[in-house]
């Protein structure tokens, strides 16, 4: 860790900052186990690599606070504290997910953890991000709400929109650009006409801060200043966290696009064996609670994908409740 | 006689009624608030000054902010009016408007609502041409999700603008901006809610049915009166709301008279007009004297020049040929 953080984190927060990596590395290599194996068929993005940002976001952040997050999003969704049981059953389409299978993988739901919105358009976290913070700054309420988004969702104009009316009106409101590099199978640098998407806080008058996304304390005080500035009615942040997605845009690809050697170099320094490996280094833990942390995990996610395996299919009678708040008439 | 208000002002003391009876109603939209004259028609003059800035906000002109905006102040349980100031806008929004408010009871299993309200007016007959004037009520309609409303006179805009603001799902409401201007009887209560998906019969007639929505309920009901002169009897059914629509009604009028006309301002081809036509045949077929016919614009944009808009807008004349097919 080279991080000049000049407040660490005490002990219970690195270990929860890990325990959250842990989990959604864990839940990642069953969902691609999974996957390969042909248990479980289903649309997915992988977010190894990109561990440490909402990890490092969410313990900075109240249960109640919202976040709203992209089809890339199980690692954001993990670290806000959505259940596992849910999220599986979700994934697994069956009446007993968050979204009772009307949602799946690209669209989790689950307020109770502050999820509001997982969105499959690139872009469309932050205009609605906006609103929640707006109802927080109406109500008074001290929620803060946290916009996920890629690098390439800076260049529609959703992005452009979002930021300057957050601005405008000071929004409580951070927005956490994960810059894994790729635009679906386009290069960062080809489709940005910046060389850091915080530079675009600027235009915007707000905070932009460029932060190595896969240093955890670094990642750390780059969310804490963000979130407290929001907290204290200050207005918005964007961060610009920079990282590495492991295993390309959907599930199935293979990769053609990609700079062979990045990704090499990339998957060398996974920034979850790092800090598992400095937090031993540092004395701030051992490895049998580490592992401790990481096989309740693993026993965790198995019992989830069980569970959601053997759960019920929605009835088809579900398609006609929830389009309104009353049920329709079958068609 | 009882009081007489434009619709405009219909619309102004709605908001004001609903402000002032929840505050968690806020409006947001380019202009609304006072500093910026309430609005480009002033339907929203007074609310920020009587409401303050925190609920009652001018926005940049950008209506996908304002959408998210309306969308994640609602699912945080707020009851969101988001103007967006003419219709043909809402196409800068449609990603908010049709991936995110129509579907995200569904897509969450209900768990997130959205109670929003869209106003934004539209209409022919100003001059404004193809980018100002579409009525685009279709493609909402066609969008699982989204409530789609719209008023005749000044107490009906009102009593349903009240029901879109306090119903839980997303409403799509359409003012006409030609009857902005138009006097009407003024509503008892600014208050008072008409229920969503009841339709309302204008007039009775015992020969055909005409039904229609917005500003063709006056255009209809002056192809009625004329033909009342031949003596055919011409029964106009207002629609109010386009979803859900009230089938019940239309389809016991239309099992009365047997016969049926759908009228609509906007573009014929695919339009509401066809889904009610449908509906009509399936149900009624064996009791239809003739086929439904269905009035709309012809498949252009709005045209500018005054002749051609003239052409372009469907009228009593047009009206009255379609009830006129049905009768032969």
């Amino acid at each position: 860790m080279t991080s000049a953080n000049p407040v660490q984190p005490d002990k219970t927060v690195l270990l929860d900052m890990y325990s959250k990596m842990s989990l959604i590395k864990h839940n990642d290599e069953t969902a691609r186990k999974l996957l390969m194996s042909g248990r479980l068929p289903m649309i997915y993005y992988s977010p190894r690599g990109q561990e440490v940002i909402p990890s490092a976001v969410s313990v900075n952040l109240r249960r109640d606070d919202y976040i709203c997050t992209i089809y890339r999003g199980t690692h954001d969704m993990l670290a806000k504290g959505v259940p596992l049981d849910a999220l599986w059953a979700e994934l697994a389409g069956r009446a007993t997910g968050t979204c009772k299978g009307k949602g799946g993988p690209m669209h989790i739901t689950h307020p109770e953890s502050g999820c509001m919105i997982t969105t499959g358009i690139v872009g469309s976290s932050m205009p609605i991000a906006n609103g929640l913070a707006l109802a927080s700054q109406i109500k008074g309420d001290g929620r803060v709400t946290v916009a996920y988004f890629g690098d390439a969702a800076s260049n529609i104009g959703a992005f452009h929109e979002a930021l300057n009316m957050a601005s405008v009106w000071k929004l409580p409101v951070v927005f956490v650009c994960q810059n894994n590099r790729y635009g679906e199978h386009t290069k960062f640098e080809k489709a940005t006409a910046v060389a850091k998407v915080s530079d675009r806080a600027a235009s915007y008058s707000m905070p932009g801060i460029h932060v190595d996304g896969n240093d955890p304390l670094a990642m750390h005080a780059a969310a804490r200043e963000a979130i407290e500035r929001a907290r204290a009615g200050e207005g918005p942040t964007l961060i610009e966290a920079v990282t590495f997605r492991f295993f390309g845009h959907v599930f199935g690809d293979a990769d053609g696009y990609m700079d062979k050697d990045e990704k090499a170099a990339a998957m060398a320094a996974d920034p979850v064996p790092r800090y598992r490996q400095w937090l031993m280094d540092q004395g701030h833990a051992s490895e049998a609670e580490l592992a401790a942390i990481d096989t309740g995990h693993e026993s965790a996610i198995k019992a989830a994908v069980e569970k959601a395996l053997a759960a019920p299919w929605p009835d088809p009678s579900e398609l006609y409740k929830d389009v309104f708040t009353h049920e329709l008439a079958p068609a | 006689m009882s009081k007489q208000i434009t619709t405009l002002q219909a619309i102004n003391e709605a908001l004001h009624h609903a402000m002032e009876s929840d505050p968690t109603v806020l409006l947001f939209g380019e202009d609304v608030a006072d500093p910026e004259e309430g609005g480009v028609n002033g339907a929203s003059k007074g609310l920020s000054t009587r409401f303050g800035d925190l609920r009652v906000r001018s926005t940049p002109i950008s209506e996908q902010a304002i959408i998210g905006a309306a969308i994640g102040a609602a699912m945080a349980g707020m009851r969101p009016i988001a103007e967006i100031m003419l219709m043909n806008f809402m196409t800068v929004a449609m990603d908010m408007i049709t991936n995110h408010a129509a579907k995200l009871r569904f897509m969450s299993g209900g768990q997130t609502a959205v109670p929003l309200t869209i106003r934004c007016t539209t209409g022919a007959g100003f001059g404004t041409a193809g980018q100002h004037a579409d009525y685009l009520e279709a493609w909402f309609a066609h969008t699982p999700g989204l409530k789609v409303v719209t008023g005749a006179t000044p107490a009906e805009v009102s009593g349903l603008l009240n029901a879109c603001i306090f119903d839980d799902d997303p409403c799509i409401f359409i003012e006409n901006l030609p009857a902005y201007w138009q006097k009407g009887e003024a509503p008892a209560d600014p208050g008072a809610r008409i229920p969503l998906g009841q339709a309302r019969t204008v007039r009775d007639g015992g020969d055909v049915t005409v039904i229609t929505y917005g500003p063709q309920v006056a255009v209809a009901s002056a192809a009625a009166e004329q033909l009342a002169g031949e003596g055919i009897g011409v029964e106009v059914i207002d629609l109010r709301t386009i979803v859900p629509w009230d089938r019940d009604t239309v389809l016991n009028a239309v099992a009365r008279t047997n016969r049926a006309v759908v009228t609509h301002e906007a573009v014929r081809a695919f339009g509401v007009g066809a889904e009610i036509a449908s509906v009509i045949h399936e149900e009624l077929f064996g009791q239809l004297r003739a086929p439904v016919q269905r009035v709309g614009a012809p498949s252009s944009a709005v045209p500018y020049s005054n002749p051609l808009e003239k052409a372009f807008m469907p009228d009593a004349d047009k009206v009255i040929a379609a009830i006129r097919k049905t009768l032969n």
